[in-house]
């Protein structure tokens, strides 16, 4: 896609070639490399298989809402509605505000940290939006809420309810790893965005708090 | 072949943290290791992981596994700069304490303690947990992996502040960003795709 960031964190986090934080960025660069790679392998991969490009992004806009981060979400909802399903985007709205809490949480397997057993919700997909999103999508975005939230609750029956729904063992090891990939990436987003804010109050790089005071009057963060 | 989970009815989970060597199994077939073709190959990044049922279950999607395998390198072993090695596996602890991955704790714990000879300080970590008062310099890491780990994500101000007055530069807080942010990744696989075996002297 012509329209792909060359640097999808970058993009997100609103950070500006020879900024310092992109130099900083810059000392990692296998990660910072293969943090892309990632994303093109999960968004535009060379050997598709049978997870489809809409279930990717409609998975993706459930992750970034769950974790309540406007612009991951908006970039992942745009290519959804790109997709050509307007009503999709809705139902996955509705389901986003269904399945907002807060995590981590869940049991510890019985023994010395049970104490530390944190109940939480088993979010389910609204009967009414199942039928329109169908069992395998639905069965998607239950595990994504799982893996999102309560990852410690995780267990075989999971992963046979998936198997059920139509998804192959090939299948689920790309959902999880879309899910996981999109954990961190929007972690690193919003650790970076936080950076950004905090050097532009602290930082005495006066020349890069000017660019990213310019960048915010942009409205391009 | 029907796809089906696997199960491990004799296996006794471990149910404490600890430092101990663990196991794994999954609870998907992973890809057959006598089929493995050369993008599987280079998914793997070391051929030595094609022992691993992890690392061949996550193979079925080689082109992320590199990817990811390429990430974590550099954000752990890339040390010519940035924050201490003791330190990023610090992160990588206490985001595993804090979602609950007794496996990956096991490992990075061993790690953190390696590189630091903290190891009573590190177990204080696993055995009480994220509050676990250690110094303020790693109890400002441990506290940024932990907002970092939340969701909705807690990492801010307060967070850098704390790591700022403990003495991090602006580097050494991007890699406890991008190693608390890894784990968020290896938690969920970890978690999700199996279960932890005993440390192999106690079978």
């Amino acid at each position: 896609m012509s329209t792909t960031p060359t640097d999808v964190i970058d993009h997100l986090a609103g950070i500006r070639p020879g900024s310092s934080l992109d130099r900083l960025r810059d000392q990692r660069p296998q990660a910072r490399e293969n943090a892309q790679k990632s994303y093109l392998a999960l968004f535009e991969p060379e050997v598709p298989g049978t997870v489809t490009a809409l279930e990717r992004y409609a998975l993706a806009t459930f992750v970034a809402g769950l974790h309540r981060q406007p612009h991951v979400g908006d970039f992942y909802a745009a290519s959804l509605q790109t997709l050509g399903h307007p009503r999709l985007s809705e139902i996955i709205d509705a389901e986003i505000a269904r399945g907002a809490v807060e995590g981590p949480y869940g049991r510890y397997p019985e023994g010395p940290h049970s104490v530390e057993d944190k109940d939480g919700p088993v979010y389910r997909v609204s009967a009414d939006n199942r039928e329109s999103l169908g069992a395998r999508l639905s069965a998607g975005l239950e595990h994504a809420h799982l893996l999102v939230f309560h990852p410690r609750d995780a267990n075989p029956a999971a992963l046979q309810a998936l198997l059920d729904a139509g998804w192959s063992t090939t299948d689920i090891v790309t959902l999880s790893q879309l899910v996981a990939f999109l954990s961190f990436q929007i972690r690193v987003v919003a650790g970076l965005r936080a950076l950004a804010g905090a050097s532009a109050v602290e930082s005495t790089d006066t020349e890069y708090t000017q660019i990213f005071t310019g960048v915010l009057a942009s409205g391009a963060v | 072949m029907t796809e089906t989970t696997l199960s491990h009815p004799d296996n006794r989970e471990p149910v404490a943290f600890t430092q101990d060597e663990l196991g794994w199994l999954p609870w998907l077939e992973p890809f057959p290791a006598d089929q493995l073709t050369e993008r599987h190959w280079a998914g793997l990044v070391d051929a030595s992981r094609a022992k691993s049922p992890y690392f061949l279950l996550l193979a079925r999607d080689p082109d992320v596994l590199q990817a990811r395998t390429k990430t974590d390198k550099d954000i752990f072993y890339n040390t010519r700069d940035g924050l201490p090695r003791a330190e990023r596996e610090l992160a990588a602890t206490a985001t595993s304490r804090s979602n609950g991955c007794i496996f990956c704790a096991s490992v990075h714990s061993r790690f953190a303690t390696q590189y630091s000879k903290r190891g009573a300080d590190i177990q204080r970590l696993l055995d009480e947990g994220v509050e676990a008062d250690i110094d303020p310099r790693w109890n400002a890491i441990v506290e940024a992996s932990v907002a970092l780990t939340d969701t909705p994500i807690a990492f801010g101000e307060r967070q850098i502040g704390a790591l700022r007055n403990a003495g991090l530069d602006d580097g050494e807080i991007i890699d406890v960003i991008n190693g608390a942010a890894f784990f968020n990744w290896a938690n969920r696989l970890m978690l999700s795709l199996g279960e932890p075996t005993p440390p192999a002297a106690k079978q």
